[in-house]
């Protein structure tokens, strides 16, 4: 165990070093920056291992990974925001062709007005575009899920969109096992995909087709997608055999009588954690992977505890619908036979989960015209 | 000269491909595919050419083509060739093929950030002066004066086409050229020099468009001479941004404009004045390209 005092970006940054990179493609966006600084610093030092290319905006960041990946490089960017909505057309895009891109999200609030505080409304947004989206809770998890995002990405032949909130995790400095390079190589393995382009045969990569195609392209890359719920176990089994910790795409603590649980994602996990001793007959869950979403593994520990009321901690909103990781885990609980109440803490624009906040909310109750929506500023 | 005159190596477009009759970018892309290939790689961005070139799984060229989104072409292209190179195929030239749609406008600020950089790729764009594709809406590649499904008449395009080549030699790329289809010799032997050069290389192709341009078919090469020789669209090549050659020179007596423009519908309905204003402004930017290569600095 060789331990290092890493931020979150840098974490993310170490990563990549140690995942086997060919290519970098990096543009800054506040508080994402300081991971390709991280990455660049590597190239300054000839570490990185592979390209890297400062590009002129996040859209050129994302083609130039495309470009790549189909060439048959193990790529990556990271970005955050606006930068994130300005790559949108090329998320789309990266998945439709099957390129395994890794790229990392720092999450920010979107404009207008300039916000820099961490709504995941930004993330949230690129849910449709055929990316596994994880979610994590602290630096190690950001390293380790980086590394692994390669072999799901690699394996499945769509990219992975690996999330953390902004400056809770990304500009927080906690202590991460940086595992020899030489290990982290082995784990990764070997390039799990084959080049699209290839100089002397003639294929015509992403032409025109029609509807009829593409809706088997479509329900191909669905179902490649949920075959990540399996893989995501299998690569974590693999990923404790090397570094002794895994992960679960959801995973709880829900002491024996719980009737109450929080379900987060990202750092107010760690929020809800330390509460919990203090939060009376409460658990927690937390959700990991998002895409593809792990419905059936939710409402099973949900099931199991036998819980009656689900807060869910949302620091995001669908104007005109509400917390989206509330509406996700209701669509989810729909063939339950006895679903649980499902209320949602809106913390939209980012702001902080404190624990006094967890405590009012317990007290309300689920009663009354849009009682299930309670808004972090009226309860702290 | 005689297009089987011509020592280019192969045929690599193949028979079948989804262009309309008499299309300047298919010819285009048949010569500079000729020129640069076997051993090519395309990165293709919307345009007549996500048509032409054919449903996957067919396809009308003897090589890899990549399609991208439309902006996205000048980063797809950094991507793929730096992709080739990490893979061991340093040798194969990356051509990114692009309207003018994906280059003077849409497309720009990707071919921009590329060209600065110096990414090791010929860009090359094929011309036809209006998006095309979606039925001849005008882009900032439209001549003033032409009449397009989004300028229709009264209305006419306003402003003047955008000076790429300009905004190209002023990124100091080692090479940059215009060649035309009529002038298959010229093109041919740019593409050679550009495909032998390391670094960011850019062709821009006049590529007369019979549907969209109101000709005839059989009037393409034609009109492609007719541009050169009114001097609407000269022949030259620019070196490292500052040494401007003529490839193409016809000497001080032009062809009138008006013939070159009489012969396209989307000109019909230009009046006197402002035939004369496009003359002017084709007479002032020849005598600016004359400077330019009058006072270039000798190799």
């Amino acid at each position: 165990m060789a331990y290092e005092m890493l931020s979150g970006s840098q974490a993310a940054a170490a990563a990549v070093q140690r995942a086997g990179v060919d290519l970098v493609a990096a543009y800054p966006i506040t508080p994402q920056t300081a991971i390709v600084e991280t990455l660049a610093n590597y190239e300054a030092k000839g570490e990185l291992g592979g390209d890297f290319v400062s590009v002129e905006s996040e859209y050129a960041a994302l083609a130039c990974c495309y470009g790549a990946a189909a060439a048959g490089a193990r790529v990556f960017t990271a970005t955050a925001s606006h930068g994130l909505a300005y790559m949108h057309e090329v998320i789309h895009w990266c998945s439709g062709a099957r390129v395994p891109v890794v790229m990392v999200n720092v999450n920010r609030a979107i404009g207008a007005p300039w916000c820099l505080d961490p709504d995941q409304g930004d993330s949230l947004s690129q849910r449709d575009t055929g990316w596994m989206q994880i979610y994590c809770s602290g630096a190690q998890e950001v390293f380790d899920t980086v590394l692994q995002a390669y072999v799901l990405s690699e394996s499945l032949l769509l990219p992975c969109l690996v999330v953390f909130d902004g400056f809770y995790i990304s500009h927080t400095y906690e202590a991460v096992d940086i595992p020899e390079k030489e290990k982290t190589l082995e784990f990764v393995g070997e390039k799990r995909f084959k080049p699209q382009v290839v100089p002397g045969n003639p294929v015509n990569l992403h032409g025109l087709t029609t509807g009829d195609n593409q809706i088997l392209l479509v329900r191909n890359r669905h179902e490649s997608m949920i075959k990540a719920l399996d893989l995501f176990k299998q690569v974590n089994k693999k990923f404790e055999g090397y570094f002794a910790r895994s992960y679960k795409a959801v995973d709880s603590v829900i002491p024996p009588g719980s009737k109450t649980v929080f379900v987060a994602a990202g750092s107010t996990v760690e929020t809800i954690r330390w509460a919990l001793p203090g939060l009376k007959d409460c658990g927690l869950i937390q959700l990991r992977m998002f895409r593809p979403y792990p419905a059936e593994e939710l409402c099973a520990v949900l099931e199991a505890h036998d819980v009656e009321r689900v807060i869910v901690v949302d620091r995001n909103c669908s104007i005109g619908m509400g917390g989206i990781f509330s509406q996700e885990l209701k669509a989810a609980l729909y063939n339950m036979e006895n679903p649980p109440i499902v209320e949602d803490l809106l913390l939209a624009g980012g702001i902080d989960l404190t624990i006094d906040m967890l405590h009012r909310v317990l007290e309300t109750t689920a009663e009354g015209k849009n009682a299930d929506q309670k808004w972090g500023v009226d309860v702290r | 000269m005689r297009i089987d005159e011509l020592k280019i190596d192969s045929e690599m477009l193949y028979s079948g491909h989804n262009a309309c009759p008499g299309c300047g970018a298919a010819l285009a892309v048949r010569y500079l595919t000729k020129a640069l290939g076997p051993n090519l790689a395309i990165v293709l961005t919307a345009s007549c050419w996500s048509i032409i070139s054919g449903m996957p799984p067919l396809t009308a060229l003897k090589c890899p083509i990549l399609h991208c989104p439309f902006p996205s072409a000048g980063s797809v292209g950094s991507g793929v060739k730096r992709g080739l190179n990490a893979a061991g195929h340093d040798d194969t030239t990356v051509v990114v093929l692009a309207g003018d749609g994906g280059t003077f406008d849409i497309g720009l600020q990707a071919m921009s950030g590329a060209a600065q950089r110096n990414e090791d790729y010929i860009f090359v764009c094929y011309d036809n002066e209006a998006y095309m594709n979606t039925g001849m809406q005008t882009s900032s590649a439209t001549p003033f004066g032409a009449r397009t499904a989004t300028a229709p008449y009264p209305l006419f395009k306003a402003g003047q086409k955008k000076d790429i080549m300009q905004i190209m030699a002023a990124h100091g790329i080692p090479y940059a050229a215009t060649a035309t289809v009529a002038f298959p010799d010229d093109m041919e032997s740019k593409l050679k020099k550009a495909q032998a050069i390391k670094g960011f290389r850019f062709i821009h192709i006049l590529s007369p468009c019979p549907p969209g341009w109101g000709t005839e078919s059989s009037d393409t090469i034609h009109l492609s001479r007719l541009a050169v020789s009114t001097g609407f669209f000269p022949l030259y090549e620019i070196e490292n941004g500052v040494t401007w050659k003529m490839t193409h020179y016809q000497g001080e007596k032009k062809t009138p404009l008006k013939e070159y423009l009489s012969a396209q519908r989307r000109f019909k309905q230009m009046d006197r004045q402002r035939m004369e204003m496009l003359q002017h402004e084709v007479d002032h930017e020849w005598d600016c390209l004359m400077e330019k290569v009058a006072t270039s600095p000798s190799e």
